[in-house]
């Protein structure tokens, strides 16, 4: 909402400056976006003649002027074409501020010649484009006045960025009832006082709502005025118009422009040579459509309101008028429509077609509806005083009173909610300069604040204009005393240990979209139709991520296209299962890509090379440690997801039910699809189906049990199948004497000569652990014949002698 | 009295020129071994008188004590060099690099780190965290917060909308984490304090938004707390979190629907470069919304607004990570570009305590 200053001062009787203005309209709640202050941006350019033009001695383009802007001659040198003896134009003393230019003007000497200022093109001021030459101004200008002051270019135009609760400061009366009750002038808005009319207006109107329609035009107000003469309005008019960014048009709809600004109330004329007949107010009928007055053509529905002759549609309601009845130079008679409108239903129609304009901006608030007929017969008044004419009776169909709202309101409410009593006498004036009416504990709400509700509103009302600041801080106790409690969940404890975990195995976290493409959702188990956008912003962010994986393979992707082929990134964030509540799980996910292993990254003389499975499973398993899961306690079975490798991938399993995530290499085809490329490994754990280890009485760790005895390490090799898993053996050595074999490791992995065709060699080293005593050789001899009997008997290996 | 100098010359000229230490044994061998030449002058002790014995006696022993000694001495010097020799066959080239440890690479993503810092103030305030699903349903996004039906944030120009279920119902992202309010007031009884940090949605995508970014949310209901304890509250926050002594704060009059009296908080700041010093400084800068939780979103959540009041208030989590860090771009924080990571992230062991200070470091 923009206005100017003194605009503001013909509804405020103000002494105030502008800063301090300013100042108030944020602390009231009408933030100040901009001011705009042409005398500051024009500060030092005045009107000067021209006393003489001569050719410069030493350049054929230039000439040397002298000027008097009000004080002695100055000499200019100047390049303009149209600079002559006689001539007004701007003048700009050294030392001035050029805002076209963006340069502060300084003494010069050019060609030989002193130049001790500048006279200006409408460019350098930024008036125009136009820097063919300067500006030339009226014989009458008078030298020395300030520029801004002579062009009218010194009124401060100041734009409130409104909240959507208050139509009433979509007007300046409205902003200044507002600056009154902050104590900042006296509110002087004129009552318009009602014209009789001579005769009857010859449009009728008749509001054609079945029952359930008729808020959608409560009050209707009509009248003609006849014989008027459509010109330009006044230069008052237009200067403010344009200062607001509107372009003048006729001073009939400049008027009902003016009055929109003034005070926040729409209205509408319709040149009544051009209208057929009664003006229906109606709704749309389907396939119904009308060329408004942008020149743009809108097909219509039941659900917008019209206004429409014998001919059809002639406008928008509440939006737009129709190009057809649209007032031009030739009009004589002139129909002014001063209608209310149901807010949500302008709000709606308007998003529809697509068109903002200032009157829905105020329709969709809610304009005063007991400004209704004053804002008729103020545009009665200035179309009379502008353009003559003769004015017909009042044509109102409908009711535009509605009662006003009264609320309980006991003064306590304000202490009890903002924590500090603001005196009752003062509260009330403020209320009473709002145009509240407050007595024995009700209040009554003004008809241009529908958005006040209730006794929390008036609080705010009595607390925005005392001043926000007179709330003091006090502190708010602890709920305990003592020192706080912890309050995070189990599961954000393991969000949080997660995120520091993979970041300190050299992992970098990335946060990527929620949503991803529908195929990439598809291939990862998601693309169900309840987890797909109906609006997504962009192709590819269509589908909620099943997994945080394609995000991530993305973000890897992208990197490696900006030059960067060695990536290790995380992320620890929700996937959708479905879209109910309950459908939402946090994982945590990690992709390698290139040589980004987990001992380090890039090509390195201690060696290194692509990432592979182990890099993966390393990254799952560390991150289940540091979450608790006791070593042995996750399943890892072999083949995973379809957009795994199948045989380069695993599942971590619970038990046989809990599934808690995968680890692999990319299936080519995942790769394919996906468009990236790799090696890249990656794994998955869902953080809510790691189970819980189980709460504990006290915080105590278990008793350590360790040996007085030294353990006692033996190696072993088999030959065993090729496809025989590694992990089969140690749990075969494991198991071999559970007292005693405490653990067991593979050291070598070997194929080729020397072993049959098809199979490899694994040697493993067992850790035997004596408790009660050390061990004999024979009875060394005896556990490791269990050993290997063991591991032959489950693997089919055979003892590497 | 025979004259032992020539011997012991000879076996210590010996001796400094053995090389090694098998070469220093074969001269012990060769004067104190069973047939050395030291070893055969104290044979000859048997022989002789008891006065001779004694006088040759001491001079062969002072004899073999010296050889004793010099070859001894001699050891350890041969040892020391040997042990030289190997350090200096030994030498690394220091000066080759080394793979940089996990600690060293691995980074924290500002939002998760700023995430951390937020925990720690509000949790020592004796706020919890109450987190709920980004997709939601129309009641809980709107309707319990007071929106108006109609209201523009409901339409698909701003809000991301799944299609309509069996029931016509249609659910959606979560425009703010204001829903997992309402879930905290429906479920919980007051005394409550907690805040709600996460994911929320719009459909918004330029220079400064982000159709995804991250909100916090607090909630402190019950039946005394006023607009100046939430006063107290954010400013006691933005001390805290941008670690300055004194901030001074702006309570300008607002609008939201759900809060009433509603307010804006600007935070006084001095700009300069890149940077953004607060406390200080003649500019100010936006950054939250707050209000008294209004009457009506009281009631939707099954709580008597002449009974329980209390206030809340909501800020973009990516927005004073921006702030407080000098991160330029919004749309960065979603990239994963290693450049970006590397250079604004944390390191995976600083953790923002209000003992050791929130951002370490």
């Amino acid at each position: 909402m923009k206005f100017t200053l003194s605009w503001l001062k013909d509804h405020l009787d103000t002494t105030a400056s502008l800063a301090e203005i300013v100042e108030a309209l944020t602390r009231v709640g009408l933030e100040v976006e901009t001011v705009e202050d042409a005398s500051a941006k024009y500060k030092g350019f005045v009107v000067a003649r021209v006393i003489e033009a001569r050719q410069h001695p030493n350049a054929d383009r230039l000439r040397v002027c002298m000027v008097d802007a009000g004080g002695g001659p100055v000499q200019v040198v100047c390049g303009a074409p149209n600079a002559r003896t006689g001539m007004k134009s701007v003048f700009s003393p050294v030392g001035t501020y050029i805002p076209g230019k963006k340069i502060t003007l300084a003494k010069g000497v050019i060609r030989g010649v002193e130049s001790n200022g500048m006279l200006c093109s409408a460019a350098e001021l930024e008036l125009s484009n136009d820097h063919d030459g300067i500006i030339d101004l009226p014989e009458d200008a008078p030298v020395g006045a300030p520029y801004a002051t002579y062009a009218g270019l010194d009124d401060p135009v100041i734009d409130v960025a409104l909240t959507p609760n208050r139509p009433d400061a979509t007007g300046v009366a409205g902003i200044a009832r507002d600056l009154a009750a902050a104590g900042l002038g006296r509110l002087k808005t004129q009552a318009q006082a009602a014209i009789a009319g001579g005769f009857d207006c010859p449009t009728a109107v008749k509001l054609e709502f079945s029952a359930d329609g008729a808020k959608l035009c409560p009050a209707f107000a009509l009248r003609l005025v006849r014989g008027v003469a459509n010109g330009p309005s006044p230069e008052w008019v237009q200067k403010r118009l344009r200062a607001i960014g509107l372009r003048p048009i006729n001073a009939l709809v400049d008027v009902t422009n003016y009055i929109t600004f003034d005070r926040g109330r729409p209205l509408h004329v319709f040149d009544l040579a051009k209208v057929s007949g009664a003006l229906s107010v109606r709704r749309a009928r389907a396939g119904e459509s009308v060329l408004a007055l942008d020149g743009k053509s809108y097909a219509l529905d039941d659900g917008m309101v019209v206004i429409a002759d014998a001919k059809g549609v002639e406008s928008i309601a509440g939006i737009m008028g129709g190009e057809h009845s649209g007032c031009d130079a030739a009009t004589r008679d002139v129909l002014i429509e001063s209608a209310l409108w149901d807010p949500s239903n302008i709000a709606a129609t308007g998003r529809k077609l697509g068109i903002v304009t200032d009157a829905r901006y105020r329709f969709e608030r809610g304009v005063d509806p007991e400004f209704c007929l004053p804002g008729a017969e103020l545009a009665t008044r200035m179309i009379l005083d502008i353009c003559g004419g003769e004015a017909s009776r009042l044509t109102v169909a409908g009711d535009p009173k509605k009662p006003r709202r009264v609320i309980d309101f006991p003064y306590s409410e304000l202490k009890r909610l903002i924590g500090v009593d603001i005196p009752e006498d003062e509260g009330m004036a403020i209320l009473a300069r709002l145009g509240f009416e407050a007595r024995a504990g009700k209040v009554t709400v003004p008809s241009w604040r529908p958005d006040i509700e209730g006794k929390a509103d008036i609080v705010e009302q009595i607390v925005r204009i005392a001043g926000l600041s007179r709330v003091p801080v006090t502190p708010l106790p602890r709920l305990n005393e003592g020192v706080p409690a912890a309050v995070l969940t189990p599961l954000q404890k393991r969000t949080r240990l997660a995120k520091r975990t993979l970041a300190a195995l050299g992992l970098r976290e990335a946060v990527t979209w929620s949503f991803i493409a529908k195929p990439a959702a598809e291939l990862f188990g998601g693309g169900k139709p309840e987890l797909a956008l109906a609006n997504p912003i962009a192709a590819d962010l269509s589908d909620m991520r099943p997994s945080l994986a394609p995000g991530l393979i993305a973000a890897a992707e992208r990197n490696a296209r900006r030059g960067f082929p060695n990536v290790a990134l995380f992320e620890v964030g929700q996937i959708f299962l479905g879209a109910g509540e309950n459908d939402q799980r946090i994982a945590a996910a990690a992709v390698r890509r290139g040589l980004a292993k987990t001992r380090g990254e890039g090509r390195h003389w201690s060696g290194g090379g692509p990432v592979d499975i182990y890099d993966a499973k390393s990254d799952a398993l560390a991150l289940l440690a540091s979450l608790g899961v006791a070593a042995g306690a996750v399943q890892i079975v072999p083949g995973g997801p379809a957009f795994l490798h199948p045989g380069r991938s695993a599942t971590l399993q619970f038990g046989p039910k809990i599934v808690a995530g995968w680890f692999g290499e990319l299936h080519p085809q995942a790769l394919e699809a996906l468009d990236a490329e790799g090696p890249l490994v990656a794994f998955e754990i869902t953080l809510d189906a790691v189970p819980l280890a189980k709460a504990r009485p006290t915080k105590a760790k278990p008793r350590l049990e360790r040996s007085e005895f030294m353990p006692v390490q033996r190696d072993l090799a088999f030959v065993v199948e090729e496809r025989a898993p590694a992990g089969d053996l140690l749990k075969a050595a494991l198991a071999a004497d559970r007292a005693l074999v405490v653990g067991a490791e593979v050291f070598d992995v070997y194929r080729g000569s020397g072993l049959p065709e098809g199979r490899k060699s694994v040697a493993i080293s067992v850790t035997l652990q004596p408790r009660e005593k050390t061990l004999t050789d024979a009875e060394i001899e005896a556990v490791v014949t269990k050993i290997v009997a063991e591991v032959e008997k489950r693997t089919g290996a055979t003892l590497r002698l | 009295m025979t004259d032992h100098s020539a011997l012991l010359h000879e076996t210590l000229a010996a001796i400094a020129q053995a090389g090694d230490e098998a070469a220093l044994e074969s001269v012990r061998v060769a004067a104190l071994g069973k047939k050395g030449t030291i070893s055969a002058l104290l044979a000859t002790l048997g022989k002789m008188s008891p006065d001779e014995r004694r006088s040759a006696g001491a001079a062969i022993n002072a004899l073999k004590d010296e050889v004793s000694a010099a070859l001894d001495a001699r050891r350890v010097a041969l040892k020391s060099a040997g042990l030289q020799a190997r350090l200096e066959r030994e030498a690394l080239d220091v000066s080759l690099p080394v793979r940089r440890a996990g600690v060293e690479t691995g980074r924290i993503h500002p939002i998760s780190q700023v995430l951390d810092e937020i925990t720690a103030i509000f949790a020592d305030m004796g706020f919890a965290i109450a987190e709920g699903p980004d997709i939601e349903s129309d009641d809980y996004n709107f309707t319990k917060l007071n929106f108006p039906p109609g209201h523009p944030a409901r339409e698909m120009h701003d809000t991301f909308f799944f299609a309509p279920d069996d029931k016509g119902e249609r659910k959606l992202l979560r425009t703010h984490t204001s829903p997992v309010q309402v879930r905290t007031m429906l479920t919980q009884k007051p005394p409550i304090r907690v805040i709600c940090p996460g994911r929320t949605y719009r459909c918004d995508a330029d220079q400064t938004h982000t159709p995804m970014f991250h909100q916090v949310e607090g909630l402190v209901i019950d039946n005394s707390a006023t607009l100046a304890n939430l006063k107290w509250v954010l400013e006691e926050f933005c001390k805290a979190f941008f670690e300055v002594p004194h901030v001074a704060m702006r309570f300008r009059p607002s609008f939201f629907p759900f809060t009433s009296p509603s307010m804006e908080v600007d935070i006084q700041c001095r700009r300069s470069g890149g940077e953004i010093r607060f406390g200080e400084g003649e500019d100010w800068l936006e950054i939250l919304g707050c209000g008294m939780v209004h009457a009506n979103v009281l009631r939707n959540c099954g709580l008597d607004p002449d009974v329980h009041q209390g206030y809340a208030w909501g800020m973009g989590i990516d927005r004073i990570a921006m702030l407080k860090y000098g991160l330029p771009d919004l749309r960065d924080f979603f990239d994963a570009d290693l450049r970006w990571i590397d250079h604004y992230g944390f390191k995976p062991l600083d953790i923002p305590s209000l003992a050791g200070g929130l951002s370490g470091s």
